[in-house]
């Protein structure tokens, strides 16, 4: 099975939710033109980033009656869409959240388990921290979702892989940083080398949405990408600009490389489980945590 | 010791890319299209204006010198040859009659406050020129000088936006080679101009190469001040350097707003200046 993926490395409104949701129809129509069967986009895409005391005003529930998620309920008809946004729980916590949408229903939502609150971050001021990894089922076959600082961190990628999923959804609102004499943005080489890895450790696809623009002296840095379970990369986005990146994944090269490199057989998970928990059992105070 | 020399390269065309690409964007969210700049005839000011040429169009640039009766004579020309080389706007508004009165006020006033109320009186001109050129103020200070206090507060440290700030003076003068800044403008001492035969080297009593290599280690590396030691920097340097980069920390931030209700500016009323576009 071939299925085109689609990246929309966007720019967005900083708290102007009816201006970005205008952005992603447009998208979502261009997509569609262009024969993709999934457009991704990134993190907080319907808000923008740097939300701070704006947090509480841009969030939407993920639901058919809300105005915002009925549109891309809508359009989801004939496109599958990864959006970003703010999620309001019943109990008012707020959430950094992406929303798998496909024939006009929520099929999944994530919410980011890694709140970066150091250096320039300061997400777990205003966010709470989302308590899953969890696959889920899709009609191109079994899915992962993580934003950003969830795949910085090695766990959330690997639960994702042995809960079944074949591609992982990746998406960010990166900003750029530590420029030097190289191609390419600190963050941006960083980014592009875990991804890679992970295609490659894990033998899977690995699509990343990453966004442009600017908040104030941020930069988003965009290099959007794809990369197959070689860890091959099938598709780039430029760096600094919007773009939609297409790329046509074939599902049958899981097969062929799981077949040729069996990682995903031999993966010890019980020899994992018994030494986390000795790990955790034993764990020296003030090495790791136990959250 | 010998002090292994740390490589400050950087990738010009990604600054170049990244700056033009800042100040298009955050200038026309706010609702403008044009940008005011005080050419010194320094490097800072012209890479500046290079930026904001080419992010807006030169038509859309205002470069306004400024000289006082001691200027050099040089910073003048300097600043016309990038004004020819751009094809910016350019207005000449001489501060000496404006200046002049308030230091005939004070006989006594050393040149420290002189020099302080010229870069003020540069700054009244430029937000002036800000309302009358409907263009936002381009500041100029580059890292360098931003973190060693080098720099007069509400003076030239005053600006809507800044494209310079996160370059050090080495990594500045790289990308004003790139963009064809003129070389005797990059070249040149590096001079506030304030009053006759200042520089900056000189009044600091270090070169940026130095000081450049060392603040990279203390805040981009978080070194601690012992390891910069270790490191080959002299210790009498190091101090120096980390003590004037704590004592003009209040020109780096907002001045503190005393806490009295529950939500409070500056505090827990965050918002981006981007707030809703």
């Amino acid at each position: 099975m071939k299925i085109t993926i689609a990246l929309a490395q966007l720019n967005t409104h900083l708290g102007d939710v009816e201006s970005n949701l205008e952005k992603h129809l447009s998208l979502i129509k261009d997509a569609r033109s262009a024969n993709a069967d999934l457009i991704v986009f990134p993190e907080l895409s319907l808000t923008g980033y740097v939300l701070q005391d704006l947090v509480p005003s841009v969030a939407h529930p993920p639901r058919a009656d809300d105005p915002v998620f009925s549109q891309l309920l809508s359009a989801s008809q004939d496109i599958d869409l990864v959006v970003g946004f703010v999620d309001e729980d019943r109990r008012h916590r707020f959430y950094i959240s992406s929303a798998y949408l496909s024939k006009g229903e929520i099929v999944h939502v994530h919410h980011k388990v890694y709140l970066p609150t150091y250096g320039l971050f300061d997400e777990g001021r205003f966010f709470a921290w989302g308590d899953d990894v969890r696959a889920f089922n899709t009609r191109f076959g079994r899915v992962g979702i993580l934003i950003c600082e969830d795949f910085w961190h090695a766990s959330p990628p690997y639960l994702l892989w042995l809960d079944g999923a074949d591609i992982f959804l990746f998406s960010s609102a990166s900003p750029g940083r530590g420029l030097r004499d190289e191609p390419q943005l600190e963050s941006a080489r960083w980014v592009e080398h875990i991804n890679r890895a992970y295609a490659s450790l894990f033998t899977s696809f690995v699509a990343h949405a990453n966004r442009v623009g600017y908040e104030d002296g941020l930069n988003f840095w965009g290099g959007s990408t794809l990369f197959d379970p070689n860890g091959e990369l099938l598709a780039k986005g430029p760096y600094q600009k919007e773009a939609l990146t297409l790329a046509e994944i074939d599902l049958n090269q899981l097969h062929r490389t799981r077949t040729r490199l069996p990682l995903l057989r031999d993966e010890r998970t019980s020899l994992v489980q018994r030494e986390l928990a000795r790990i955790i059992r034993e764990r020296i105070p003030g090495d790791i945590g136990s959250r | 010791m010998v002090r292994k020399k740390i490589d400050l390269t950087i990738n010009t065309g990604l600054a170049r890319e990244i700056l033009t690409g800042f100040l298009h964007t955050e200038i026309t969210r706010a609702g403008f299209s044009r940008g005011v700049i005080g050419l010194s005839g320094g490097v800072d000011s012209s890479l500046a204006c290079y930026l904001t040429a080419e992010a807006l169009g030169p038509e859309n640039v205002l470069a306004v010198r400024m000289p006082y009766k001691t200027s050099s004579p040089d910073s003048m020309e300097h600043a016309q040859i990038v004004v020819d080389a751009l094809g910016v706007q350019s207005l000449d508004v001489p501060i000496t009659e404006m200046v002049d009165p308030l230091f005939n006020r004070f006989p006594d006033m050393d040149k420290v406050r002189q020099g302080n109320v010229m870069a003020r009186e540069r700054m009244i001109i430029l937000y002036d020129q800000s309302e009358a050129f409907n263009g936002l103020v381009i500041g100029t200070g580059n890292k360098t000088e931003i973190l060693l206090g080098y720099t007069t507060l509400f003076g030239d440290a005053a600006s809507a936006l800044n494209p310079n700030g996160d370059l050090y003076k080495t990594q500045l003068r790289q990308l004003a080679r790139s963009m064809g800044v003129p070389a005797a403008v990059i070249e040149k001492p590096p001079s506030a101009d304030l009053w006759k035969g200042q520089t900056d080297e000189g009044e600091l009593g270090f070169t940026y190469e130095d000081v450049d290599q060392l603040l990279y280690l203390l805040v981009d590396q978080r070194y601690s001040p012992e390891s910069c030691i270790e490191a080959g920097f002299p210790e009498g340097f190091v101090r120096d350097v980390v003590e004037r980069v704590r004592r003009n920390h209040f020109k780096r931030v907002q001045p503190p707003i005393a806490k009295l209700s529950n939500r409070t500016i500056g505090y827990d009323f965050l918002y981006l200046r981007d707030w809703g576009t």
